[in-house]
């Protein structure tokens, strides 16, 4: 019998932590599925975060490192400078990468670093129990924000697919969504694109994915996916901000 | 072979690059920047990569991500900066990682001052991140071993899949002395372990340092620790001046210990009995090596460029066998032979 759907082969065969109803499931199954088809295993170190993904590590088939908070992308540039034939991507979460890790972020982009980031953007502190987000939106509830994200006390979310487009060194910055099939197709075009602007040495490519924490959200899955399409749409609008691969095309 | 005259810094970048250094990533901060400078200039020359970060914390997880390939690398900053890296080099202990980095050291707490300094021995030795692990470290006290402890501290990196530390102070970073190079032999270490692209031909290799079972992590570091024993063993070096019949031993390293040096002379000839024992390795300390020195001892003597750090590790070492006397300046003040000679003559030093 004709097999028409099997795990990628740069997922490792092991249970994954992450909660029912997450959607990092999807999202390392699109990378993963990427790294097949381009036939990069063998040639791709991934670099972690610190957060609910810290142990993608044992996910990827490929070879991995696991970096401290918010410097995934210094990490990746150690990677890459040292191994330029190799591909590097980062997986990263929000209060990894637009918090603690701000800086970072803003120069690896800037520098043309040839990496890819996958920026998992679910508003939230997934792994230590759901704090304030530097994505939380506006009069969100989480445990530090208990009344409500007030934007007066906590300033404002940080929309970075805006904030990295307008750097010089970034090749591609797009947000997308892993809430329905179309949506999730296009995310694996725009993770694609990713790597190939690596491989033809474009600069930075940075995909913003909005995801769901039904656990810390305290909601079902499915109400995630509402509240996702609902509240985070409007907010973080799904779209490309920056694609240099376009204007040599032309 | 060659012999320069070249500036501290500059003769340990140059040593560095020789030693088959490939990566440097840095920051700037007074006194170390000639290492930059330096590197900046040739190691691209030289088929490596100079790179400058954003930041100390920045550049010390370049520095994990490159050695995480299986790539020489090495950082360099100074005091300040190196609190910066704490944490990276704590990952990259507990990742077992090689890597050498270099703390050209000046006046501190805080932003402290520029001047030279050795106060952050304990930092070095005993606190350069959080949780359970050391680094080598390597203490010159010249130009010529800026260049040999730097070559060195890369092959004991990698036999030992660990930071090495040069702890420098701004003195040796910024005098000039004549130095030579020596011949290199390139040891091949196969790094079986590094994450640099599977190819299809084995398992995935992961870089990490963390275990959420408790048992796991503790024999991580049990691991670690044998092979600690192994360094203390092996790895100690110092120098022994005129300490054989010395009544009063001084005990110093780094520039500190050319001041000691020089005051040691000035007693000998006023026929005081004194000596000097310079650790070459702050981390192992030279437990045996000290010992030996302050045999025929009735007082040791500790000097250093700060309110008295190492005094912890000479009295440890030898087990407050005989009284350890301290002496030091702080703040970036260099002590003078004429004050250390006057601790020695007040401590009876003499008859």
């Amino acid at each position: 019998m004709a097999v028409v759907f099997d795990r990628p082969k740069a997922l490792c065969d092991v249970p994954m932590h992450y909660c029912p109803g997450c959607t990092h499931g999807i999202i390392h199954r699109l990378v993963a599925e990427v790294i097949d088809e381009m036939g990069i295993e063998g040639d791709t170190i991934g670099v972690c975060p610190v957060g609910c993904s810290v142990m993608a590590y044992d996910y990827f088939g490929c070879d991995m490192i696991e970096a401290p908070h918010g410097r995934a992308p210094a990490v990746a540039t150690g990677a890459k400078r040292a191994k330029p034939d190799s591909f590097v991507f980062t997986y990263q979460g929000d209060g990894d990468l637009a918090a603690i890790g701000t800086a970072e972020t803003v120069h690896v982009a800037t520098r043309g670093e040839n990496i890819v980031v996958i920026f998992v953007n679910n508003t939230t502190y997934g792994m230590t129990g759901g704090q304030m987000a530097p994505t939380t939106l506006p009069g969100q509830i989480t445990q530090t924000t208990p009344f409500g994200r007030d934007t007066s006390v906590q300033g404002f979310p940080i929309r970075v697919c805006e904030m990295l487009s307008t750097l010089d060194g970034t090749a591609l910055a797009q947000r997308v969504s892993v809430d329905t099939v179309p949506h999730i197709r296009e995310a694996k075009k725009a993770i694609r694109k990713g790597f190939e602007n690596q491989k033809e040495k474009r600069g930075f490519s940075i995909i913003e994915v909005l995801s769901t924490c039904p656990t810390n959200w305290g909601m079902s899955p499915v109400e995630a996916l509402d509240r996702l399409r609902a509240e985070m749409m409007p907010y973080y609008p799904l779209g490309v901000y920056k694609d240099t691969s376009v204007k040599e095309e032309k | 072979m060659e012999r320069s005259l070249m500036k501290g810094n500059e003769a340990l970048a140059e040593a560095a690059l020789r030693a088959g250094c490939k990566c440097f990533f840095g920051y700037p901060i007074t006194p170390q920047t000639e290492i930059s400078a330096y590197l900046a200039k040739k190691m691209a020359k030289a088929g490596g990569l100079f790179l400058q970060a954003e930041s100390e914390v920045a550049a010390i997880n370049m520095v994990l991500g490159a050695s995480g390939t299986g790539t020489r690398v090495m950082t360099s900053s100074s005091s300040p900066g190196i609190s910066l890296k704490s944490e990276g080099i704590s990952y990259i202990a507990g990742s077992d990682l090689p890597c050498v980095i270099i703390n050209v050291q000046r006046g501190g707490p805080g932003l402290g001052g520029i001047q030279p300094s050795q106060a952050d021995y304990w930092q070095a030795t005993k606190g350069l991140g959080h949780g359970d692990f050391h680094v080598i470290v390597y203490a010159p006290a010249s130009v010529q071993e800026m260049v040999d402890m730097v070559i060195n501290a890369f092959d004991k990196a990698d036999e030992y899949r660990m930071p090495a530390m040069i702890l420098a102070d701004g003195l040796l970073g910024q005098m000039m002395e004549p130095v030579t190079f020596p011949e290199i032999k390139q040891k091949n270490s196969e790094k079986t372990w590094a994450a640099d692209g599977h190819k299809n031909k084995r398992k995935h290799n992961i870089i990490n340092s963390l275990y959420l079972q408790p048992d796991v992590l503790e024999n991580s570091v049990v691991e670690r620790y044998k092979r600690y024993d192994t360094i203390q063993e092996n790895e100690t070096d110092a120098e022994n001046y005129l300490c054989e019949d010395a009544d009063i031993v001084l005990c110093a390293f780094g520039a500190t210990a050319r001041v000691a040096k020089s005051a040691v002379n000035q007693a000998r000839e006023k026929g005081i009995k004194a000596g000097l024992f310079r650790p070459k390795t702050l981390w192992p300390f030279p437990v045996n090596e000290i010992n030996e020195a302050v045999k025929n001892a009735k007082t040791v003597l500790t000097v250093e460029m700060s309110m008295g750090q190492m005094i912890d590790d000479v009295k440890l070492a030898i087990n407050c066998s005989k009284p350890v006397e301290f002496f030091g300046r702080t703040g970036g003040i260099i002590p003078t032979p004429t004050e250390i000679l006057a601790e020695i003559e007040k401590l009876g030093g003499a008859k």
